[in-house]
């Protein structure tokens, strides 16, 4: 376990070295740079002082010296201050965004291995039944629906018609005055319908893939066994075939990573949710460029490291993975 | 082979809805100013957020321009950055694909890492970063659009090539004194066309959404020029007075998606014979 586990730390070395790369090339695409801001401001600036402010920030080195410099800075987790009118540390504004975010992912994962798993597998039981063929249509559906048409659709539908869930925000303006039960209930009321979006379109590809699994498990020989020794129908599905099943899953889920977190700019303006989805969306629009680079950097560490829990946790559940190294 | 194909397409019926959604896209597109009822940009202040009905068949929008006219020149938009974003995207997976396949090594150790790396970041982030630094056009959001989604055509591309090459024709070719690029583009590549043609409709389908999600927070097709995406947005601000803002502009990114996907799935199944029941 443990050597497994340090192969794929070691491994993810290049890998983050080429993330702050690539961000890197990002920033620098960037059409003038923080002097330009400067000069803008003041058109009148004399030679000598916007040579000043270029050394000061380092412009005056080459590509590869800044980078180094931008990396070690990174390394400490410092992303520069944020250009907006609070000029507040990156990284402070990032952490303060970082809990909703993770929450509302966490929470759609959840609902999407609490549902996608008991459907991929009762279609795949019952091929080409009624229930199969529904879930193939609703699979199709969840592929092409826009996440914000659907949030919109709902919106209208449960906010503005029925008026059961608030649309937007993560607290009623009464909050302050709830107690404790009431305050959980109002949460909960607001996180409704964007946990429900950010996890529809996964949703319909986890029961896809849940249900081909399924289909190539239950045809293996190991099943006709079971079968054959007089199991009964329920131990062979969901003890024989369920976990085997099972067992991709976890990669997929950690391969969903990007697409929810990247999701999560589009559910979190929509709703008003004051997570780091939002924040990026509104740094893109003030060209908060610091504050871009800060979130694209610790999106693609967390991707990565979802990955690397996927992986130990699939080297958890299957041995022949640790045997092979 | 071809004619094959094709017959055994035409027999696929969910194919078939998908290819009549997109031929029908494609003529909408192309006849939009016979087809629209009004031009896309009229303004009419007496017609302000009118409720569907005979003259406004999906109603109006805030300056009083009619849903549908703008719906139908909405059309060219998805249709035009959904191929020429799969073209770019197509292109660079197969030039790399093929380059790490066929060479293996440590061409094929480098793109593969590059792959990686790419894969790591959230898709909508690093589109949404390079937008911000570029300024936001249709233009853009092709090439953006193409430069972050060929990781998944290289790796198809490369998969096909390592498995062809091994194959007696190629070694046949190489026998012959043939040249690499000559083996790759005439021996191998023909073979590998199917999945990437597969790949390459259900990349339609993904950057028709990613263009209207684009639009509808604003950094894509820049109003008054309608897209499906933006009139959205304008449905997301009058959500309380007006539903069918919302409701006409998805459907449209709805059905082209569904189509693309119908068709891709509908290709899939008539080429690979393990699929077939």
């Amino acid at each position: 376990m443990g050597p497994y586990i340090l192969k794929r730390l070691l491994l993810m070395i290049p890998v983050l070295l080429g993330i702050t790369i690539i961000s890197f090339g990002v920033m620098k695409l960037a059409p003038g740079d923080p002097v330009s801001v400067v000069t803008d401001l003041n058109p009148n600036m004399n030679k000598e002082a916007i040579e000043r402010i270029r050394a000061y920030y380092g412009l005056d080195q080459p590509a590869y010296v800044q980078y180094a410099k931008w990396l070690k800075n990174m390394l400490m987790l410092d992303f520069g201050r944020s250009f907006a009118p609070d000029s507040r540390p990156v990284i402070d504004k990032i952490m303060e965004r970082i809990p909703v975010t993770l929450l509302i992912n966490i929470l759609s994962m959840i609902l999407i291995l609490a549902v996608a798993i008991p459907l991929g597998v009762m279609s795949a039981v019952k091929q080409n039944s009624v229930f199969d063929k529904g879930t193939t249509v609703f699979v199709f559906v969840g592929f092409a629906i826009p996440t914000f048409w659907l949030a919109l659709l709902l919106m209208i539908l449960f906010g503005v018609k029925l008026e059961w869930l608030p649309i937007s925000g993560l607290r009623s303006l009464t909050y302050a005055e709830l107690s404790v039960p009431e305050k959980v209930l109002d949460l909960g009321k607001h996180l409704v319908l964007p946990v429900f979006v950010s996890s529809f379109g996964g949703l319909a590809g986890m029961s896809r893939y849940m249900r081909s699994n399924m289909l190539e498990v239950i045809r293996q020989d190991y099943i006709t066994t079971a079968r054959a020794k007089g199991l009964d129908e329920r131990t062979v599905i969901f003890k024989h075939a369920l976990r085997n099943a099972l067992l991709p899953v976890i990669t997929l889920l950690g391969l969903s990573v990007p697409g929810l977190i990247g999701g999560s700019v589009i559910f979190e303006t929509i709703f008003a949710i004051p997570g780091m989805g939002q924040l990026f969306y509104q740094s893109v629009m003030s060209r908060d460029y610091p504050t871009v680079m800060g979130i694209l950097v610790i999106g693609a560490v967390l991707t990565l490291v979802g990955n690397l829990l996927a992986d130990v946790m699939y080297s958890v559940a299957d041995p022949r993975i640790r045997a092979a190294g | 082979m071809y004619a094959d194909f094709l017959r055994r397409l035409a027999r696929d019926k969910l194919a078939m809805v998908g290819l009549c959604v997109v031929a029908v896209l494609f003529f909408v597109a192309m006849f939009a100013d016979f087809l629209a009822p009004y031009p896309p940009d009229r303004i009419d202040v007496e017609k302000i957020l009118v409720e569907p009905s005979r003259d406004h068949l999906m109603g109006t929008d805030p300056l009083g321009r009619d849903v549908l006219s703008r719906i139908i020149h909405g059309s060219g938009v998805s249709l035009s950055v959904g191929f020429v974003a799969v073209g770019i995207s197509t292109f660079i997976g197969v030039i790399l694909g093929a380059a790490s396949g066929y060479y293996g090594g440590l061409a094929d150790r480098i793109i593969m890492r590059f792959v990686d790396i790419m894969l790591c970041f959230p898709t909508f982030f690093l589109i949404l970063a390079v937008i911000a630094f570029l300024q936001p056009s249709i233009w853009n959001i092709m090439i953006v659009i193409g430069i972050t989604s060929w990781m998944g055509v290289t790796r198809l591309v490369r998969a096909e090539f390592l498995s062809l090459r091994e194959r007696d024709f190629v070694r046949a070719a190489v026998s012959q004194g043939a040249s690499d690029l000559r083996i790759i583009f005439l021996h191998v590549l023909p073979n590998a066309m199917a999945p990437i043609l597969v790949a390459a409709t259900l990349g339609v389908a993904s950057a028709v959404l990613v263009e209207s999600s684009l639009s509808f927070l604003g950094l894509g097709v820049q109003p008054p020029d309608p897209s499906w995406g933006n009139m959205l947005t304008e449905g997301k601000d009058n959500i309380e007075i007006a539903w069918w803002l919302s409701l006409f502009p998805g459907l449209a990114i709805f059905i082209t998606v569904m189509g693309y996907n119908l068709l891709g799935e509908g290709i899939r199944d008539t080429l690979d014979p393990r699929l077939r029941r």
